[in-house]
């Protein structure tokens, strides 16, 4: 066990839980606005699996990271088109149609990737990280923390930035209120519809970008199911913040740790069961919602469709 | 949290149903169940068509190969008993409110419990004695796993949505560490249990592939249905899902329904594991997900928990997975093509219940 508190295996650590960190930042805060807006977003999993594989294509196509995490984007947020229509406007049950959007994309791209790039298994340009002056610095963790691509620590500025928003701003309070008292908001002269279809194409521009970033920064490629549940682990995170929105940094980097473990064991040539090591963030899951599930803030009408002619 | 019926759509349709004939509600139905499944396969078609396949021979090989073809066949019936008796546990669970969205860690955490135990009582035991304790052992197993979320939602009101999904990905982890630690067959070098030998198995019916799992699976489906419509605890689980406050009114005991409804509906997914592996598999893999628990719901609510429609579901469901398998070979693209229609026909099946409750209001008005 003399090898657990190596330099290495730290330094491997703290860096593999930022880069699977990173994703869990971008969809979980993309979850926090849904949530609070009042619109759980079930299909995460699938916004970010779309994001992963458009993201992909536009890397492969314009040879570029940051163009490929724009695609990554904008697929995202077109597949959250469709949670638009049908759970804000059309007021299906948002549990049936997340489910829908996760299967679905799962399927679609499996396909396309498996028809187009199942023979090659192209990789993405390799994205460069760019190491913060001095902070980098810092021995054993310094590496690990800041030096990154850039989309890295753009992730972090979008977190404070919504946080700003939701706190300091009308669009902020509108969504909030869309949560907690959707017909408040529509006696003031607000729209319910509006501001929740702004909360969910913006979760589904989040979590598109982290799907891509999985792809074009994490793996350099991509294979079929590569979200692989971080997309559900997301929205645990946002349940478990509780609005207060920056916390998902801490959050995500602690479970992005537990799911880059294997690799950091493995450098440090401590045998443990792989199967375990992969079982440990899910645990962890179920160990946090039971901590503080009863805990967790939850606005009132989140899952309730709005339905102007009911009162 | 919004529970899977849909309190006001239940209402208005029985309220229209006072004034329909028999003939037309079952018609009706059948259209309102067709719509969403012909709007996946136009879909479905498009996406094959942009990827330069001819989605006509696609869908006249699905046919061919899970249906006319006499082996395809037999391979769409046996398929067919796993699916029916993972349905016939959603059927317990949805309409009492309960999203029980991790049958597949719970049939493959009763099925690698089966499989370790099979070949090691095999010598012991043998025919129907064998297979009772098979299925035992694999509904048992599936309802003990399923106490977490259910503990968990009953005291401590967690959502079931989350944990369940969660607990599929920790129960394919820990069915592999269990294969590749304690229940590996030494002689392989793959990871894998031991093999339930072939004359050990589900006895065969009419000559041909075809094990009495399915008699199990449609029994199952059908004393589900009978158990939810005509019993006194099936009333209680469909109060429990249309109004929990009415439930609590009427004195009911929450906590223990809620655990009776996960260990009844996941112990028909362990079942299902347990009739699968002794009728065809006879051994379980590290990794092995067979992953078609979730693909099941749709199909259970598109049949509004009827145990006829269920079962022409099922059967549909079971020709398209096992003729798209080689239709997908012939087409030369990889086997996601059931999991792609299967997400399309959820959300043609939430643009149908807005049409219907739009027009149901209209005649209201």
């Amino acid at each position: 066990m003399n090898g657990l508190f190596s330099e290495l295996f730290i330094s491997s650590l703290v860096s593999g839980g930022v880069i699977a960190g990173i994703p869990l930042i971008y969809a979980g805060l993309g979850e926090a606005i849904s949530e609070r807006a009042g619109v759980l977003n079930v299909g995460l999993e699938g916004m970010m699996l779309g994001g992963a594989y458009g993201g992909f294509v536009g890397a492969l196509h314009f040879q570029s990271t940051w163009f490929g995490l724009m695609c990554g984007g904008l697929t995202g947020m077109v597949i959250s088109l469709l949670m638009v229509v049908l759970c804000v406007r059309l007021n299906s049950n948002q549990i049936v149609v997340g489910i829908a959007i996760t299967l679905g994309a799962e399927g679609v791209t499996a396909l396309l990737h498996g028809a187009i790039y199942g023979d090659s298994y192209p990789r993405v340009p390799t994205a460069h990280p760019y190491a913060i002056p001095l902070l980098s610095e810092i021995p054993i963790i310094g590496p690990g923390f800041f030096n990154h691509h850039v989309s890295a620590y753009f992730a972090v500025a979008c977190v404070f930035f919504v946080s700003w928003v939701l706190k300091s701003t009308g669009i902020g309070l509108s969504i909030k209120a869309a949560g907690d008292q959707p017909h408040a908001l529509e006696a003031a002269g607000g729209g319910v519809h509006r501001t929740r279809t702004i909360a969910v194409l913006s979760t589904g521009l989040l979590a598109g970008l982290g799907g891509a970033f999985i792809v074009l920064v994490g793996a350099g490629l991509f294979v079929p199911f590569v979200t692989n549940g971080k997309g559900f682990i997301a929205i645990v995170l946002a349940m478990l913040v509780r609005g207060r929105v920056k916390w998902i940094i801490v959050a995500s980097v602690l479970f992005g740790m537990s799911l880059s473990l294997t690799t950091a064991l493995q450098l440090a040539g401590v045998d443990v069961p792989i199967d375990l090591v992969l079982m440990l963030p899910f645990v962890l899951i179920i160990v946090v919602l039971f901590a503080f599930g009863r805990r967790s803030y939850l606005p009132a009408a989140l899952a309730l469709p709005y339905d102007r002619e009911q009162r | 949290m919004s529970a899977p019926h849909d309190g006001t759509t239940v209402a208005l349709a029985e309220h229209k149903s006072q004034t329909e004939s028999r003939l037309e509600r079952v018609s009706r139905s059948m259209t309102n169940a067709l719509i969403p499944v012909v709007g996946a396969f136009i879909i479905g078609g498009l996406l094959l068509a942009v990827l330069g396949r001819n989605p006509f021979a696609f869908y006249g090989n699905v046919i061919d190969h899970g249906l006319i073809g006499s082996l395809g066949r037999q391979e769409t019936l046996i398929r067919m008993a796993p699916l029916l008796l993972i349905a016939a546990g959603l059927m317990i669970a949805f309409p009492a409110g309960i999203w029980n969205l991790g049958t597949d860690g719970q049939y493959v955490m009763g099925g690698v419990i089966v499989a370790a135990l099979g070949p090691e009582l095999a010598p012991h035991v043998s025919g129907f004695v064998l297979f009772t304790i098979l299925f035992i052992a694999g509904f048992v197993v599936a309802a003990i796993w399923s106490l977490i979320p259910a503990i968990l939602k009953a005291w401590y009101g967690i959502n079931e949505i989350i944990s369940t999904l969660m607990l599929t990905f920790i129960g394919l982890r820990f069915s592999a560490f269990l294969v590749k630690e304690y229940f590996y067959d030494r002689e392989t070098t793959v990871p894998q249990t031991r093999v339930l030998a072939v004359a050990d198995r589900l006895p065969r019916m009419f000559s041909s592939r075809v094990h009495i799992g399915l008699i199990v699976g449609l029994v199952a489906v059908i004393a589900v249905h009978f158990v939810m419509r005509n019993t006194a605890f099936g009333l209680r689980l469909r109060i429990v899902g249309m109004n929990p406050k009415a439930a609590i009114h009427a004195g009911m005991n929450m906590k223990v329904l809620t655990l009776a409804i996960f260990t009844l509906s996941a112990g028909f997914a362990g079942l299902a594991a347990a009739v699968n592996i002794s009728g065809v598999d006879g051994v379980v893999r590290a990794e092995w997900n067979p992953a078609v628990g979730l693909l099941v719901v749709p199909l259970v609510f598109l049949a509004r928990f009827h145990a006829a429609s269920v079962i022409v579901f099922i059967a549909a469901f079971a020709v398209f997975k096992v003729g798209g398998e080689s239709a997908s070979r012939k087409a030369d693209i990889p086997n996601f093509m059931v999991l792609f229609m299967v997400g399309l026909l959820l959300i043609f099946m939430a643009l149908g219940e807005y049409m219907q409750l739009r027009s149901s209001r209209k005649h209201q008005s």
